[in-house]
């Protein structure tokens, strides 16, 4: 019997419907789910007040951050200055208020630099394979022979410390990683039943990449979005606190905990505040993806 | 499997010749070259000419790229222009610290950090669960170097229990001097341990509620069994490409806490080359750590192929 091209098109959502599993580690969860849970909620709160401060910083900061109080040197925190003050005797509160902002633009744009290069890589080679596969996975085993940060350091210690030079390494330097992940979970994804289906009712080979391949591969790559972006903010502190960060006398919370590990027995709030401003803001990074990923249902 | 080892040893030798390649290429970039570097505040243009044509660095680059690899594959990697010492023994000797230290956090983090995972998985939503989550979350997020200043303060200032500096001679057998190397490694192991937790937590609870684990459920199979034979073996591939890249993780963890701590050891090594511009160090540095890393990620490919067999590389 021949097949209408209505009964081919009835017959292919079917199997679709049918043999497209759904994983509990979906993206296109209902935002209501997601709200639901108090640790996205305490997640979202952490990074929408960090976002406010970068954008604010400068109205929200009750002393402007190179201001040096010369009689206040390293005082403990108090209502005039809530978070203390530093060597110099600068408002610790402010300068921890304004470090947010070029963390932020660092982390926001090298991650997503990194997760479309990554995923494109991963994607494309663990579907399409054979040659283009061998090629992308060998370009990734270089970039990959690096560590991360070694390669970040030996850039921006032989090019300085731009900002653009920061982000185009860090987004280059994870790429690999994700993109390799990626192409790991696309290799187990194919050799599904569903994905076999669905070439099977002829969904064309764009269409299973899509609709069947990238779905599936969301919950991992969620995961490796949550923790690169993390990361991101960690090396852009680690680089800090080796003074290849930003350049002072602009805040950055790393060379803030270095700087301050001198006075530490004596005033350790000049270590303890950025220290805790670094992990806060990653501690509430993370918490946002793992709610993303569904990590965090119990 | 001998044909695919051959021909991804092979391929790394490739790697290893674009990376040397790359390192070459971006230590070029810097400004001023070696004779700038030894002459400093001496170098006339005749004195600069004359040291160049001693050193052979009028040559082009590229006959110049081909002395280095040379002198690398003959066991010659040159000398450190700020040390003064020959960079191969140096080099050695520093790697070793650095990897004993890799080792330490790896033998207690990798398998701890898979228990931890597992145990998570399994008890999915209880208090193990939720013990092992929140306290993984904190351990990645807190910068390595936090974590090391935060066990100073711990164990060498308020508990005097141990040094806060390892002020160890490079040249020393370190595991001579033990407590030295209790916090680096305690600092190390946290954050690989907790990342290694977190992977196979996730992967495990995916695989736990897909249709075969079901089906093996309802054929009556006890969960030690399932758990064992069916969920971990696909549950830990993804983890297994984790550790390959968090063997990186530890020669990056391993400057910021070799720096805090003054730990004599690669990461150390590499931060004085580049501080100092001390371009043949930081050739055979870079070098070194990369050729340590492709091998790692050959055997988790050897791994991966040998545990999922639906794998097939070409």
């Amino acid at each position: 019997m021949e097949l209408t091209q209505t009964d081919r098109f009835a017959l292919r959502q079917r199997a679709e419907g049918i043999l497209t599993v759904t994983p509990e580690t979906h993206l296109g969860k209902s935002a209501r789910q997601f709200i639901r849970q108090p640790a996205s909620l305490v997640g979202i709160f952490i990074v929408a007040c960090y976002l406010v401060l970068a954008l604010l910083g400068d109205h929200i900061a009750p002393y402007p951050y190179t201001e040096q109080h010369l009689a206040d040197i390293l005082q403990p925190p108090s209502t005039r200055y809530i978070f203390g003050t530093d060597q110099f005797g600068r408002d610790i509160f402010s300068r921890v208020i304004v470090g947010s902002r070029s963390i932020l633009i660092l982390a926001c744009s090298a991650t997503l630099l990194a997760l479309l290069l990554g995923v494109v890589m991963g994607v494309t080679a663990g579907y399409a394979g054979g040659l283009w596969d061998e090629l992308i996975m060998r370009l990734v085993d270089v970039l990959l022979s690096f560590p991360a940060l070694l390669l970040a350091l030996l850039v921006v210690g032989i090019m300085g410390s731009d900002l653009i030079y920061l982000v185009l390494t860090i987004g280059v330097v994870f790429a690999p990683a994700i993109a390799r992940v990626v192409r790991s979970v696309v290799l187990d994804i194919k050799t599904k039943t569903y994905v076999e289906a669905a070439l099977a009712v002829g969904a064309t080979t764009t269409r299973i990449a899509l609709r069947h391949i990238l779905p599936n591969a969301m919950g991992t790559i969620g995961v490796e979005a949550s923790i690169y972006f993390g990361y991101v903010i960690l090396i852009g502190a680690g680089l800090g606190f080796l003074g290849l960060g930003v350049q002072p006398p602009s805040p950055d919370w790393g060379l803030q905990v270095n700087e301050g590990r001198v006075y530490i027995l004596t005033a350790p709030w000049v270590v303890a505040f950025p220290a805790l401003a670094i992990s806060s803001l990653v501690v509430g990074m993370n918490l946002l993806a793992d709610s993303l990923t569904g990590e965090n249902a119990a | 499997m001998g044909g695919f080892l051959l021909r991804r040893l092979l391929l790394m030798l490739l790697i290893l010749a674009l990376v040397s390649l790359l390192i070459f290429v971006v230590t070029e970039v810097l400004p001023g070259d070696t004779a700038n570097m030894i002459l400093k505040q001496r170098a006339t243009p005749e004195a600069l000419t004359a040291l160049r044509a001693r050193m052979g660095l009028d040559r082009p680059s590229h006959v110049r790229y081909l002395a280095w690899v040379g002198g690398i594959l003959r066991g010659d990697w040159g000398e450190s222009l700020f040390l003064n010492l020959p960079v191969g023994p140096l080099l050695a000797q520093r790697l070793r610290n650095t990897a004993l230290l890799a080792l330490l956090a790896s033998l207690f983090g990798i398998p701890l950090g898979i228990g931890l995972g597992v145990a998570a998985a399994v008890g999915r939503g209880r208090w193990p669960d939720m013990i092992v989550t929140v306290t993984t979350l904190f351990a990645v997020s807190l910068p390595e170097f936090v974590t090391a200043t935060f066990l100073i303060i711990v164990f060498s200032t308020w508990l005097h229990w141990l040094p806060a500096a390892s002020l160890i001679d490079p040249a020393a057998n370190p595991l001579l001097s033990v407590q030295f190397l209790i916090l680096p490694t305690l600092a190390l192991t946290l954050g690989l341990l907790a990342h290694i937790a977190r992977h196979t937590r996730g992967s495990l609870i995916g695989v736990l509620s897909s249709d075969y684990i079901r089906t093996a459920r309802s054929k009556g199979m006890t969960s030690r069994i399932i758990l064992v034979r069916h969920a971990l073996r696909n549950a830990l591939l993804p983890t297994i490409s984790v550790i390959a890249l968090n063997v990186g993780y530890l020669f990056g963890s391993a400057v910021l806490i070799e720096s805090v701590f003054a730990y004599p050891g690669l990461g150390r090594l590499m931060l004085q080359a580049i501080s100092n511009r001390d371009i043949p160090l930081l050739q055979a540095v870079v070098l070194v750590v990369a050729a340590i890393y492709a091998l790692a990620n050959l055997g988790a490919d050897l791994l991966y192929r040998w545990l999922n067999p639906r794998i097939r590389y070409i």
